[in-house]
């Protein structure tokens, strides 16, 4: 009643006017400009915050400093902070009215930052475990047999994180894919430019286009749930080994 | 030295992108005085909107937190047909844009959805009104207590079940005398989880709501409208309590992570 029937009300709604109306919704030049936005902003938000989270994870897990409680608990708060109060914190440094002078409202940069905002944790949280479980006799014995650090780390340590890094940077990417609370006041919503898939879904169905917003939302449903799958598929192969 | 820069990355990036907005807009709203951000968070239509935050989380937490440990129970404890889909369906709202689930409920139970008609006759409003509201965040705080309990489960193991068994307990009792007792962190750390999803939430309540100021406006959409609006300090305002809300979550985390390690 929760969640499947309203699912599969949106992939009914969709196909109101038949495949080619839901064609036309999905390939319309606005729908097709925010899908692509979308995608192309996410995969470089993930990637950036599969290396900065990796490197977090390292520094928590290896590094000793005085308030290392603290900040590990402090990697949380994406989780913990509502998605708006998000956007409004972003804006409130580097927006108009920016103590710094910057100012990212209304451009790209901006929805990248509110998703890096709140894709933060993901990867961080999927490495920190392998990472502290990680056996350090392997790469003691790289370094004696003169390997370098960074060769270590490329070498030994790289390849043992990698299921764990792509684990969290699957599910950091769903995230972001359909993230709206953090990005909708930063973005402006101007279409073409900043509107992101999320963004347009709502407008249209404030504008009453409700078959073209289902079609939109079953393109980030199948995109999602292709994510989900994949990363259970990985679960269940480290399960095995 | 490169142990150094590493953390400097680490910390600067962390600053950068969590500390120093969060620290901004405290100090934004108590820029003009205590008083004013007193005010602008006590007006009644902040009071209204944050008692309906509140009813959302008292309705959506317990019920999220009993269906999640009799679904943990059924997951981990059961072996039956469609097991594995039920497995992936449990994750499926944390997949899903808040948005998509927004309009997802209004074709159900919306005025032109599959079940808006037999609602209406009966006189039942769900959309524009706080039960689509609760639905919504019903939805999209499902899975947080499922998925902390059952890797617990697992690992719990059923020994001690099976044993109070053998010396004649009832199901019952094994389950308020042995189970739960021994899963209770895993819970309350899910629960935690659930609270902060249930107040923050903000799209798929935008959707269902109407935005209706006063009447169908939890303490998310406040900030929102009227930062929309150019009043900065109530939004602010509003804003550090929403802030303040999700550090007593991060430090319910950090105490209850400690007790589930020790």
């Amino acid at each position: 009643m929760i969640v499947l029937l309203p699912l599969a009300a949106v992939v009914a709604r969709s196909t109101d006017g038949g495949l080619d109306g839901f064609w036309r919704a999905v390939s319309s030049r606005e729908a097709v400009a925010a899908l692509r936005l979308t995608l192309i902003v996410s995969v470089a938000v993930v990637a950036i915050n599969a290396v900065m989270g990796t490197l977090i994870a390292w520094v928590l897990v290896r590094d000793e400093f005085p308030g290392k409680r603290v900040v590990s608990a402090v990697i949380d708060l994406p989780f913990a902070l509502p998605t708006i109060v998000a956007g409004v914190t972003l804006l409130a440094l580097y927006g108009p009215k920016s103590p710094l002078g910057v100012n990212i409202a209304f451009t790209r940069v901006g929805v990248a930052l509110a998703l890096l905002f709140v894709t933060l944790p993901f990867v961080v949280r999927a490495v920190q475990p392998v990472l502290l479980a990680l056996d350090r006799e392997m790469e003691e014995a790289a370094s004696s047999l003169g390997a370098s650090p960074l060769t270590t780390f490329r070498r030994i340590v790289l390849p043992n994180l990698r299921p764990a890094i792509v684990a969290g940077a699957s599910l950091a990417f769903a995230r972001a894919l359909g993230e709206f609370g953090s990005v909708v006041l930063i973005s402006g919503n101007v279409p073409f430019k900043t509107e992101v898939a999320a963004v347009f879904i709502y407008a249209q169905i404030g504008n009453d286009n409700v078959t073209g917003a289902a079609a939109v939302s079953v393109v980030l449903l199948a995109l999602s749930l292709l994510l989900l799958a994949s990363v259970s598929r990985l679960g269940k192969r480290r399960h095995d080994e | 030295m490169s142990r150094l820069g590493l953390r400097a990355i680490a910390l600067g990036y962390l600053a950068a992108l969590l500390v120093a907005p969060v620290a901004l807009i405290f100090y934004r709203a108590f820029e003009h005085g205590f008083g004013a951000a007193w005010s602008a968070v006590t007006t009644p239509d902040a009071l209204h909107a944050l008692q309906l935050t509140l009813l959302m989380v008292v309705v959506a937490v317990p019920l999220n937190t009993v269906f999640g440990v009799a679904c943990a129970l059924l997951l981990a404890r059961r072996r039956f047909p469609g097991k594995a889909l039920i497995d992936a369906l449990i994750d499926l709202p944390f997949a899903v844009s808040p948005v998509v689930v927004g309009l997802a409920l209004i074709l159900v139970y919306g005025r032109t959805g599959w079940l808006g008609q037999a609602l209406a006759d009966n006189g039942i409003r769900v959309i524009f009104s706080t039960p689509g509201m609760i639905i919504a965040t019903i939805f999209v705080s499902l899975p947080f207590v499922v998925r902390e309990v059952v890797p617990v489960l697992e690992e719990l193991g059923v020994e001690q079940e099976e044993a109070a068994r053998t010396l004649g307990a009832s199901q019952w009792q094994v389950l308020t005398r042995v189970t739960l007792p021994s899963i209770r962190w895993g819970v309350g750390y899910g629960v935690v989880l659930t609270t902060a999803r249930a107040v923050g939430e903000f799209g798929a309540v935008a959707v269902v709501s109407g935005r209706l100021a006063g009447q169908t406006e939890t303490l998310t959409l406040l900030v929102e409208s009227r930062f929309e609006r150019f009043d900065l300090v109530g939004a602010y305002a509003a804003s550090v309590v929403l802030a303040l809300i999700s550090l007593a979550v991060l430090v319910g985390m950090t105490l209850i992570q400690r007790r589930k390690v020790a």
